[in-house]
């Protein structure tokens, strides 16, 4: 069973092929990374993936099933949730707001009940809390809970956005430059987050970073990107010494 | 200061933040409850401030929640208005039924609107709505059978399971009970999933979406509830004015509408109360002045003599009595408003508030917000 693969991606905007036949797989349980230079299509193939932009061509399984279809909202609801490179929290809410925003696609709102806050939306706001009040345990968050998004510091909002992902309690996580913005301190608080949410949560996660000492201490596979086409992939060391990465980060 | 001790997760779904606070809203409402007696001469000029805090409250949910600005609300409430009358008067249905009846067309012509509004945003949405406002001023206009056209339709007092509501004082209450209502139905979505997703619809779009928010289903859904709000308050605002012209529901009104939320504060429902207050009181206030400025200031020159005392009497006189005073005044302070004070009434409100919780250690900083540019490259 493959857990979740590209295959043959394609995306054109206009005359620009901006992912050009990208095709890989990540099993459950791993960290894949995706690195590159800036405009390797990184973010894109994150875009396709959350179903964002459709594709020209190609297909997106999840565990064996094809979501290149899907409507975006959908997704959250299949188990894949994302944090976006520039930090896209809802701002002029709290902390908790935000988290339990993330609670949405377990969230089955009517309208009428609403309106009246019958108590079985009440038992509902309770159980979403409560899942809301265990992810701000795991990522240490309690000190921000009622504060508004954009009174917090950058470093924060960054836990707060990948706080806001594990609420929908995904099986796969998709990171968009998780350390991007960050002290080296956080970063390293970071590299020990990632690693718990594989191995204590069990989240399969697919990061974009460009910090290739976050890279080599979580990922278990990398693939390095240019122009939208694959160069390598393999673990952290193999792509690193591959003779076309560096090539492209360097030049000549 | 005072600290408040949650201690259930239930302390934070409350509608009020604490048991102080509950008992601070029961006496304002105990305060409005008696408020007839203390100024009977203003009883209708207060009941049109609850119907426009209705209103207030439904263009708050579409713009202060969902982002989504409308320049066509007066068209709603227009619908909402026509529909009652016709619902109460040619088809001759039970008060409450009428009302239930015309919001829930207005809601039905929301959903019409909102459904091309899904592809628009900004000032193009904005556009549409207008648009809008301006057809169905037409079809007020054009279906007489329903409206009576340019004629026009008197509009009789309500009465409701045979109890009269023609008096100022009775209508008072029964404007002040359907505000009421709509602010508790309002608070209670804000506090569930649905308000959720409107305020995650107002901040980004993208990351709602990649929460699971169906985009177009929450938006129709806003935008439903808030004509339905509407049309409510159209029902009562007939009965307010007694009489149905199509001129009267004008882009003009709209703009009000649009002025009371942004005076009161964007995004908070006590901002759509204020912002009705300021609307709806301010022709009032200066009426009064009109008649009263001159007086004072002529009593207080004639200190300086009597001739002195007529000359000022006479000239603020002058001044006061100018046609265009009303929108002047209204211009002037929307424009100070949002050159010192862009979250409006209620910001400044919170402020007060904030300088007595914690004086005297009040610093003005703790609401000055740093400038964030991280925003640069978002999706569109």
């Amino acid at each position: 069973m493959t857990f979740f693969a590209v295959d043959e991606l394609v995306v054109n905007f206009g005359g620009i092929r901006a992912v050009d036949g990208v095709s890989f797989a990540v099993a459950a349980g791993q960290v894949f990374t995706i690195i590159g230079p800036n405009g390797a299509g990184k973010t894109t193939i994150f875009n396709l993936i959350s179903r964002i932009y459709d594709p020209s061509h190609g297909r997106l399984l999840f565990r064996d099933e094809d979501i290149t279809t899907v409507p975006p909202h959908e997704i959250a609801r299949r188990g894949i949730a994302r944090t976006f490179q520039n930090i896209e929290l809802f701002e002029h809410a709290t902390v908790l707001q935000n988290l339990l925003l993330g609670r949405h696609a377990h969230a089955r709102p009517h309208l009428l009940q609403e309106l009246l806050f019958l108590p079985r939306v009440r038992a509902r706001e309770r159980a979403h809390r409560e899942a809301a009040e265990k992810v701000i345990d795991f990522l240490d968050l309690q000190a921000y809970r009622d504060s508004l998004v954009v009174n917090l510091p950058y470093g924060v909002r960054k836990v707060v956005e990948m706080g806001r992902a594990l609420c929908t309690e995904p099986t796969l996580l998709l990171l968009d430059e998780p350390s991007s913005g960050l002290s080296v301190e956080e970063t390293a608080d970071m590299a020990f987050w990632i690693q718990d949410i594989r191995e204590l949560l069990g989240i399969t996660v697919l990061m974009v970073e460009h910090d290739m000492s976050l890279v080599s201490a979580v990922s278990d596979r990398v693939l390095a990107l240019n122009y939208g086409r694959a160069l390598a992939s393999g673990t952290a060391r193999e792509v690193q010494e591959h003779p076309d990465v560096i090539k492209a980060y360097l030049g000549g | 200061m005072r600290f408040q001790f949650k201690t259930g997760y239930d302390d934070d779904m409350g509608l009020f933040r604490d048991p102080v606070q509950r008992r601070w809203y029961g006496g304002l409402l105990a305060a409005v409850v008696l408020l007839p007696l203390v100024v009977p001469a203003y009883l209708t000029d207060i009941s049109l401030v609850f119907i426009y805090g209705l209103c207030g409250l439904s263009l708050m949910v579409l713009a202060g929640y969902t982002g989504l600005v409308s320049l066509g609300h007066a068209a709603f409430l227009g619908i909402g208005a026509y529909a009652h009358v016709y619902f109460l008067q040619d088809l001759g249905l039970p008060w409450v039924a009428a009302v239930a009846l015309a919001a829930a067309i207005s809601a039905a012509v929301g959903v019409l609107v909102g459904l091309p509004a899904l592809r628009m945003t900004g000032v193009y949405l904005t556009i549409a709505t207008l648009a809008f406002a301006l057809i169905i001023q037409e079809v007020f206009t054009r279906w007489e059978p329903v409206t009576h056209g340019l004629k026009g339709r008197p509009v009789d007092k309500p009465v409701i399971f045979g109890v009269s509501f023609a008096s100022d004082g009775a209508f008072y209450f029964l404007c002040l009970a359907v505000l009421v209502g709509g602010l508790w139905l309002t608070a209670n979505v804000l506090r569930a999933p649905t308000g959720r997703a409107w305020v995650a619809i107002r901040d980004s779009e993208i990351a709602a979406q990649s929460m699971g928010v169906h985009l177009a289903r929450y938006k129709t859904m806003a935008f439903a509830y808030s004509a339905g709000l509407m049309g409510a308050a159209g029902a009562l605002f007939a009965h307010k004015i007694g009489f149905l012209a199509p001129d009267i529901f004008s882009v003009l009104l709209s703009i009000q509408f649009l002025l009371m939320v942004v005076v009161g504060g964007l995004g908070s429902l006590h901002g759509a109360v204020y912002g009705a207050a300021f609307v709806a009181m301010l022709p009032v206030l200066i009426s009064e002045a009109r008649d009263l400025v001159p007086a004072w200031v002529g009593q207080a020159a004639a200190v300086l003599g009597k001739d002195a005392g007529a000359a000022a009497y006479l000239a603020v006189e002058r001044f006061v009595k100018q046609p265009g005073l009303e929108p002047g005044i209204f211009g002037l302070i929307l424009v100070l408003f949002i050159l010192f004070e862009p979250l409006g009434i209620y910001g400044r409100w919170r402020k007060v508030q904030v300088f007595f919780s914690t004086f005297p250690l009040y610093k003005r900083a703790t609401f000055r917000r740093q400038k964030t540019y991280m925003r640069s490259e978002r999706l569109r």
